[in-house]
């Protein structure tokens, strides 16, 4: 087993996914399929290789300091889906 | 023919001698497609009003002779990019209802190329598919056999093109959604190198692999298409900044002494056996034109789709954290505190295989497996970049089949992700290397169902892309086939 | 038991550009909710972040005034957790490759000398900012913030009490406001401090178990908190318990820390590259021309002015704190060409009148060149001190010269020796009970001649003057 329910149940609060039970069976067993697959990059000897994370090798990307236009606040709020006032509302966060 | 049958080239030759309108250009692809559409599904929404009064623009541009390279051309767009004030879904009930307040970089530049939007295009939802199976809109068809899917994740654009619903599209690729379906339908689609296409307003799939490019229904158009979309957006800090030369200029040119790369393990078992033999038979051509072809070795591709899929979803895992109920998109309507609507929020508004990708990327990233999953994989990428480097010394294009097998039916892969997974295994090493490639057209197996011929260049020569996929076209003789709907 | 504090501080600084670290949005504070936002900070779909050059830059000036090294490459990471005021899910930071490392910062506690450790300096945005309804389960997001630049800058746990936390805090804090790089404002929160605490007992080299402190707005409210801490931990020493990992928050009202109730899973952040931002490269090139412009720095402006203008460690410890009040000392000084009387003009009336009103030495109606004209003009003898105190605060109000002060009121000094005469003799005619009281041997009286002479003189007699003559007119005759 490479992923047990328990993790799928962890990554899932980490996700913020939630699922029912059956599904968390299913989704176990095909992460564990998947990850199963993946057993075979430990054919290969990486040992001082640099992890590649751009495909293309880029460097300095800049921009000025100068202002732009800004959403006025109704088209920043225009898809939300609960706006109040000027403000996006959400349920309380519990802490 | 019928004048939404037409390339771009010859709809541009028509236009500019007065032997069409863009209105009747647009009239005929909507009238195909009330006829088509619901029966292959490849639109999530029409854009019928704007294309209409772009064709009333567009005739009064051409009439004052203020012609740009796509004045009065109707194209599809996956609806995967934003489009201001134009609802865009990326396929998925999490955003079904939002519409954005900008234009991504590439709508921009077709607008000002004269492009007339035909509506947005059916995909796998935020491109996670290879099927265009899991739209929370529904399933797109193939049209060479409705019972069997287009391809994916840009299978609305691919099947709008082949089915004659617009003249040209645009499809993201991130790990072979043009080119599958592209082969899988029977039209040219290019995946240019990373950097080389704006990624400003597609939404993200895996930012390090997303490359935007064409459908279209012959190389020509392609190369028309990019010539409009190609070039370096200082709003995106990966955009490349060189030079873009006019790919029409590579339509021409012969292929003499070049050297073709064909590697081994892309001739896999499993392999269609009809696939493998139009491949065979498209090398010949390409002998035929003066190209000495070689044997290479890549040899880390059977590692390829491992990597994509530790990848990929990492990548993704992050990019749809944003999709949380607040600032847009669906909210589930009842929860108890904020943890909860989350939680609902997300999973209702997530499909299965999103929340499955989610779930695998969120896992290589966390704590304990990051190196075990996510640092091993971008290594071993490495590697596998500098496989193709290693050919591109000595080859100018590498020579593959884009597709295992021809199209498969509806339902058949959805419920083994993996057996899914592996009908991208030919396409993916190239968006992880980043290099550009081609899928056109190179006949059809025993069923009627169109097989793909892949091209690969090295980094930035889409050039030479199009000049051998130009050539194969001239010369491959292949049979003219048009589905039947 | 006899515990030691150790104590290691995270200080978030926002950076004085005019946009977001990503986008164009303006950072400007205080604007209505919501407005200061784009699709980029807003973390609408599609969008990619472009790095502000300037926040580099910025960040480059913290790390030489640290003593840091600037790292040849640096890159972007991502900080994944859901929270209603992080828009994108994930906060843009640096990780594994920040831009500047192994610094340091001196403090001084007693006259004694200690040098604090930097651990790093990094670049990332800032959070949005939630309000919380008081009567419903429910909280307002107002994405303004959101990507703000910051800088992050982490010490080592090198202090061992409150005070030098106090006193580390309060050099980054000049630092950075002399650098013109951030504001330094803690209550609107541009400059924040965590800490991080634990106690070990003395002669242990080893690290306690450490709390995390949070929600501290001052200096004031970080000692404070800190040596709440710090005898809260010892009391659960002493007492035989274990001190729980945790976070904290400081509560002003009661003088207290409180636990944030561990509800956090324990974090798992999953950072991994930016996929979307390039790796920077800082050459050689770009740190020599930050260093090139960066300004004088408190410390060595401080033991300049000791030297310079010999004034005592404390006066150049109060003209330095800010790079505006000792460029205006500064100026006074050279002006004036009498640097310990420009020192106590400075430290005196000047900064007295600006505090009375809360403002700042930039906003001072008295120019340098003006004070400067008035201390020359109390050297030549045109007015007295005493004069010259009226006049400073005449100066203040109204912005006028010295000069056309003086003129305006008729202050001019007497210096006139036959005018003062008269006037001594008028005053001695009219007195000759005190003249001979005075002459009897009680030379107290000579206070009242003088006294009355000013009053003659409506205070604008020379005191010297008046002094010479009237000794020698008294016992004259």
């Amino acid at each position: 087993m490479k992923i047990t329910k328990k993790e799928v149940e962890y990554v899932a609060h980490l996700a913020r996914l939630e699922f029912a039970e059956e599904e968390k069976e299913k989704f176990t067993s095909q992460l564990n399929d998947i990850l199963m697959y993946m057993e075979m990059l430990n054919q290969i000897d990486t040992a001082g290789v640099e992890p590649m994370s751009h495909a293309i090798a880029q460097k300095n990307a800049f921009r000025e300091d100068s202002i732009g236009e800004s959403l006025d606040n109704e088209a920043a709020l225009a898809n939300a889906p609960d706006p109040r006032g000027d403000f996006f509302r959400v349920p309380k966060v519990i802490e | 023919m019928e004048l939404n049958q037409l390339t771009i080239h010859e709809l541009q030759n028509r236009l500019r001698a007065g032997e069409a309108t863009a209105l009747e250009i647009v009239q005929a692809l909507f009238k195909r497609i009330e006829t088509v559409e619901s029966r292959l599904k490849a639109y999530i929404s029409l854009m019928k009003e704007d294309a209409f009064e772009g064709a009333i623009r567009a005739d009064e541009a051409i009439k004052k002779g203020d012609i740009n390279p796509l004045t009065g051309i109707p194209i599809a767009l996956k609806d995967i990019y934003c489009t201001k004030g134009v609802r865009t879904t990326c396929g998925s009930r999490i955003l079904h209802n939002y519409i954005p307040p900008y234009n991504a970089t590439v709508v921009e530049k077709l607008q000002q190329a004269g492009a007339i939007f035909t509506g947005k295009t059916n995909m796998d939802e935020f491109a996670m598919g290879s099927s265009t199976e899991t739209s929370f809109f529904g399933a797109t068809r193939n049209p060479w056999d409705p019972e069997r899917i287009p391809g994916g994740s840009s299978g609305g654009s691919a099947v709008a093109v082949a089915a004659d619903e617009c003249i040209a599209a645009l499809g993201s690729d991130t790990g072979g959604s043009i080119r599958q379906p592209a082969a899988l339908c029977g039209v040219v689609g290019m995946k240019p190198t990373y950097g080389r296409v704006s990624r400003f307003g597609l939404i993200a799939f895996a930012s390090s692999l997303d490359q935007i490019g064409p459908f279209t229904k012959d190389v020509e158009d392609c190369a028309i298409i990019m010539n409009c979309i190609a070039g370096y957006d200082p709003k995106e800090s990966t955009s490349v900044p060189a030079d873009v030369p006019d790919y029409r200029d590579f339509l021409s040119r012969d292929i003499k002494g070049w050297t073709i790369g064909v590697p081994k393990e892309y001739f896999i078992e499993g392999i269609d056996p009809e696939v493998e033999q139009a491949v065979r038979q498209a090398i010949k051509v390409v002998e035929g034109l003066g190209a000495k072809t070689r044997d290479v070795s890549l040899p880390r591709t059977k590692y390829c789709l491992a990597v994509y899929y530790i990848v990929a979803p990492a990548e993704a895992s992050s990019n749809l954290a944003r999709y949380d109920g607040i600032k847009y998109g669906y909210r589930t309507p009842d929860s108890l505190d904020l943890l909860d609507m989350y939680k609902k929020s997300r999973s209702d508004g997530f499909g299965a295989e999103v929340k499955r990708r989610i779930m695998l990327g969120t896992y290589a990233l966390s704590s304990g497996y990051y190196d075990a999953y996510y640092k091993k994989a971008s290594q071993v990428r490495a590697l596998i970049k500098q496989d193709f480097d290693e050919v591109f010394r000595t080859c100018d294009i590498i020579l593959t089949p884009t597709t295992p097998t021809p199209a498969f039916k509806l339902g058949e892969k959805t419920d083994d992700p993996l057996q899914m997974y592996l009908s991208d295994i030919l396409t993916i090493s190239a968006n992880l290397a980043g290099i550009p490639g081609i899928s056109v057209p190179c006949g059809f197996s025993g069923s009627g169902l169109p097989i793909g011929l892949q091209f690969l260049a090295s980094h930035f020569e889409e050039g030479k892309l199009m000049q051998i996929a130009s050539a194969y076209e001239k010369n491959a003789n292949l049979e003219k086939r048009r589905p039947h709907l | 038991m006899k515990y030691e504090a150790v104590i290691g501080l995270e200080v978030h600084a926002q950076l004085l550009t005019d946009t977001k670290i990503f986008c164009n949005c303006s950072t400007k504070f205080g604007a209505a909710p919501n407005s200061h936002t784009c699709p980029i900070c807003l973390g609408m779909p599609g969008v990619l972040p472009v790095l502000n050059k300037k926040v580099v830059e910025y960040a480059i000036k913290m790390g030489l005034a640290t003593h840091c090294r600037i790292n040849a490459q640096c890159s972007f990471a991502r900080k994944n957790y859901f929270y209603p005021d992080l828009p994108k899910g994930y906060q843009i930071s640096q990780y594994a490759e920040p831009l500047a490392e192994f610094g340091h910062v001196d403090i001084e506690i007693n006259g004694e000398k200690k040098a604090i450790g930097i651990t790093r300096i990094h670049m990332e945005e800032d959070a949005g900012k939630l309000l919380h309804d008081e009567h419903n389960p429910v909280s307002y997001v107002d994405l303004n913030r959101t990507g703000v630049p910051l800088i992050e800058i982490v010490s080592e746990p090198d202090m061992r009490s409150a005070e030098e936390a106090a006193a580390y805090l309060k050099r980054l804090h000049e630092i950075l406001v002399y650098l013109e790089i951030c504001d330094g404002n803690m209550e609107e929160g541009s400059f924040r401090c965590d800490a991080n605490i634990s106690l070990r007992p003395w002669g242990e080299t080893a690290f306690g178990i450490r709390t995390e402190l949070k929600n501290m707005n001052s200096f004031r409210n970080v000692q404070r908190a800190l040596e709440y801490e710090i005898k809260r931990q010892q009391y659960i020493l002493d007492d035989g318990g274990e001190v729980v990992q945790e976070t904290r928050l400081w509560e002003d009202g009661q003088g207290v820390t409180h636990s944030m109730r561990s509800k956090e899973e324990a974090h798992d952040y999953r950072y991994f590259p930016d996929p979307d931002l390039v790796p920077i490269d800082i050459g050689r090139d770009w740190v020599d021309e930050v260093e090139k412009n960066l300004p004088e720095l408190p410390l060595a402006k401080r033991e300049r002015f000791m030297g310079e203008y010999q004034i005592s460690a404390y006066d150049a410890g109060v003209l330095t704190v800010s790079r505006a009040l000792a460029d205006y000392f500064e100026e006074v000084a050279k002006r004036s060409g009498k640097p310990k009387i420009a020192a106590n003009w400075v430290m005196g009336d000047i900064l007295k009148f600006l505090n009375e009103e809360k403002k700042d030495i930039k906003d001072c109606p008295i120019t340098p060149s003006a004070l400067a004209d008035l201390i020359g003009l109390i050297d030549k003898g045109t007015i007295s001190g005493k004069m010259a105190k009226d006049v400073v605060e005449q100066m203040y109000q109204t912005g006028k010269a010295p000069t056309a002060i003086i003129e305006e009121k008729g202050m001019v000094q007497i210096t006139d020796e036959s005018t003062l005469s008269k006037i001594i003799s008028e005053v001695i005619e009219a007195n000759p009970e005190q003249v001979a009281q005075y002459r009897s041997g009680k030379e107290k009286v000579f206070g009242f001649f003088v006294g009355q002479i000013m009053k003659a003189t409506q205070g604008k007699a020379n005191p010297k003057i008046i002094n010479d003559l009237l000794k020698k007119m008294l016992t004259k005759s």
